[in-house]
């Protein structure tokens, strides 16, 4: 249920790799028990289509597509929790960047060479 | 700037790595042929199987004295007279031989007493229904099929790679045009046979049970390469959805388990019971049949009897924590992570899009009509008719996807290796050649979104003609939206991209379910048509679906009569 007033400022690192990485910051609706994910698709849907982030299985913590950080700390952006307050989001610092929040988790048999 | 397309030869293609794919990439193998397993997310971890916290129906006859001929009654019972026969006994048939080389493979069916141990699932006249605890049936057995098949030289994987188009010479399948989407760069892959194991629909409902990526792909790619398509207006809602308080990190079909161990209460807002009205009594036990339970849950909610999100009350408050820990231990924690304590409360569930009956139509071989072309798992329509019996959709996957490896390698030792002509992949690499200045400048994510909405809204379990028109109106809308260049860039995981390309794919199929829908005047199994409410013989019939100069084409064709279900 979506609590008047009351937001998530989420700071998201843009950029492909070999760009200087900016960060740019969108405002989400807060609701309670939404997760970090939830926001991402928001702000897809509502504000910035080309936000990369990865992921399939949407809420179920399944497909353990979504690996990023979240104020440095790594988490499923599917069960980490949206806070009322600014939390920043980048992608994975030890796995090569793609885009965005987007990085190359695959095992190197399963990547497409 | 033109690149030329990065150009890879194999004998087979599997396309999607669900349960049905990487079934059908490790048979593939054994039966001799080199194996190219793609898959636009990442290998083994999206789709449908993944997800499926549930039971897999099987007559191994452990549990309970069983036959493949006991399964195919009740499944044949299930799909209401419109089953495919030899898909369906095929499914029955072949099931057990699968689950004992997944027990092989090490995948761990609950066992009890030295034997593995079955459930009775609605609609199953008998415990047959094995498991992976704790809700652990899907990753189970995705994790098992991807360590088997990594284990195998033969099969080379490539995930992050999406498939545009087939490529279609002289009549036969003999690959497919895809883009990566890491770096964007063209693909060409030429294939002796392709493997369609693109999973089903689910993703055009804005509520649904699956992934992201279970947009129809494979049945606008089969649709385009000039296959036909049967039963689309089949989408099974699962009735008892997670719907509220907000729960994370769980599939919302995670109640069904749930009830085969505790059964638990359905109730309406006021608290009542109400199953009974609609002609099931639950007396406690778990026996409401989907179909039944969509409808009973719906009327509730449009008579002003929902629970306060729109759905029904699910309690299972009769359990005491000592039950719930015994029948579920861990999922009691993530449970309680959200905020939810089952001996205290109830939760609310709704009907959520999680199958779809219908797909491309394949014969016992699973060789669909277009020379080259196969099909797996619930990209396949037929099987389960108008309502698919619980438990069916793993079984199928394992079972089409190993019996389309091996009609795909027996394919391979009689043909040459084609050599795609750059005109027969002239459409499709163009597409992904364009420099996104001619696409739609609205939010791509956005159209989906729109789309999902209309879906559920128009085209959910109960139709009307005025619901289905309204659909057809406004997906014409978002199709003119959408228009015939991508948006975004090429490049490197540009995600309006690979929503223009799959909302492509998305709205073929969102027309085809719908304008099926409409053609049916009748009421039966999953399609419930509120002006047509009675089941009607003479709609013993399949619609056939295929597509002519980017226009569809729907026929009927006869069903043989079944027994069906009272």
């Amino acid at each position: 249920m979506s609590v008047q007033g009351q937001k998530s400022t989420l700071k998201i690192r843009r950029g492909v790799a070999g760009e200087t990485p900016r960060f740019e910051i969108y405002d989400v609706p807060f609701e309670h028990g939404a997760s970090v994910l939830d926001g991402l698709r928001w702000l897809r849907i509502n504000e910035d289509p080309s936000i990369a982030v990865r992921y399939s299985c949407i809420n179920a913590n399944a497909c353990k597509e979504c690996m990023i950080q979240v104020d440095g700390e790594t988490v499923y952006a599917c069960t980490a929790r949206l806070e009322p307050r600014e939390m920043t989001l980048t992608p994975l610092p030890n796995k090569t960047l793609i885009r965005d929040l987007v990085t190359e988790i695959a095992p190197p048999s399963e990547r497409f060479k | 700037m033109i690149t030329d397309p990065i150009q890879i030869a194999t004998d087979v293609l599997v396309i999607g790595s669900g349960a049905a794919g990487m079934y059908a990439a490790i048979e593939a193998s054994r039966n001799g042929a080199q194996v190219l397993l793609a898959d636009r997310s990442l290998i083994g971890r999206g789709g449908a199987t993944v997800m499926a916290q549930m039971t897999v129906a099987v007559a191994l006859g452990e549990e309970a004295p069983d036959d493949p001929q006991f399964h195919y009654a009740n499944t044949i019972a299930a799909g209401r007279g419109l089953c495919d026969e030899k898909l369906a006994h095929l499914l029955c048939n072949d099931g057990p031989e699968c689950i004992r080389e997944m027990d092989h493979w090490g995948v761990g069916w609950a066992r009890k007493d030295g034997h593995i141990t079955a459930t009775t699932a609605p609609g199953h006249d008998r415990p047959r229904c094995v498991y992976v605890d704790f809700l652990n049936t899907g990753p189970a057995v995705s994790k098992t099929l991807r360590m088997a098949s990594a284990r195998n030289p033969n099969i080379r994987k490539a995930g992050d790679l999406c498939i545009v188009d087939l490529v279609v010479s002289d009549g036969e399948c003999i690959g497919a045009v895809a883009y990566h989407l890491g770096t964007g760069a063209p693909v060409l892959i030429a294939a002796k046979a392709t493997v369609l194991a693109t999973g089903g629909l689910t993703r055009l409902y804005a509520r649904n049970s699956a992934s992201t990526n279970m947009g129809g792909d494979g049945y606008a790619l089969a649709l385009r390469a000039g296959a036909a398509l049967i039963d689309m207006e089949f989408v099974q809602f699962f009735p008892i959805g997670h719907l509220a308080p907000r729960l994370v990190g769980m599939d919302p079909i995670m109640w069904d388990p749930f009830r085969y161990k505790l059964g638990g209460q359905l109730l309406n807002g006021r608290m009542e019971e109400f199953t009974a009205r609609y002609g099931s009594d639950e007396d406690g036990k778990y026996v409401l049949t989907r179909d039944l339970a969509t409808y009973a849950i719906t009327q509730e909610v449009e008579a002003g009897r929902g629970s306060p999100h729109g759905g029904a009350y699910l309690s299972f408050q009769h359990c005491t924590e000592a039950q719930l820990r015994d029948a579920f231990g861990p999922v009691i924690d993530r449970l309680a992570a959200n905020g939810i304590d089952l001996t205290k409360m109830p939760v609310e569930v709704a009907p959520i899009a999680h199958y779809h009956m219908g797909g491309v139509k394949a014969d016992a071989t699973m060789a669909t009509g277009v020379p080259g072309l196969y099909a797996a798992g619930e990209v396949v329509g037929g099987a389960n008719g108008a309502n698919r019996l619980s438990g069916n959709a793993v079984t199928e996957a394992l079972v089409f996807g190993r019996r389309a490896g091996r009609s795909a390698a027996e394919r391979c030792r009689r043909v040459a290796a084609p050599v795609p002509r750059m005109q027969d992949a002239k459409t499709a690499l163009d597409l992904i050649e364009d420099d996104g200045a001619r696409g739609s400048a609205g939010n791509t994510a956005a159209a989906i979104a729109d789309l999902q909405t209309v879906m559920t809204k128009e085209v959910g379990p109960f139709r009307t003609a005025a619901t289905l028109n309204r659909a057809l109106s406004r997906l014409a809308a978002i199709t003119t939206e959408h228009g015939s260049n991508p948006a975004g860039e090429r490049g490197s995981f540009d995600m309006r991209r690979l929503d223009w390309f799959d909302l492509r794919n998305m709205l073929t199929v969102a027309h085809t379910v719908t304008q099926c829908a409409l053609n049916r005047t009748e009421s039966r199994g999953a399609h419930q048509r509120e002006d047509f409410p009675q089941m009607s013989p003479q709609w013993q019939l399949r619609q056939r679906v295929t597509m002519h100069y980017g226009k569809l084409a729907i026929s009927t064709e006869p069903a043989a009569a079944q027994a069906i279900a009272s």
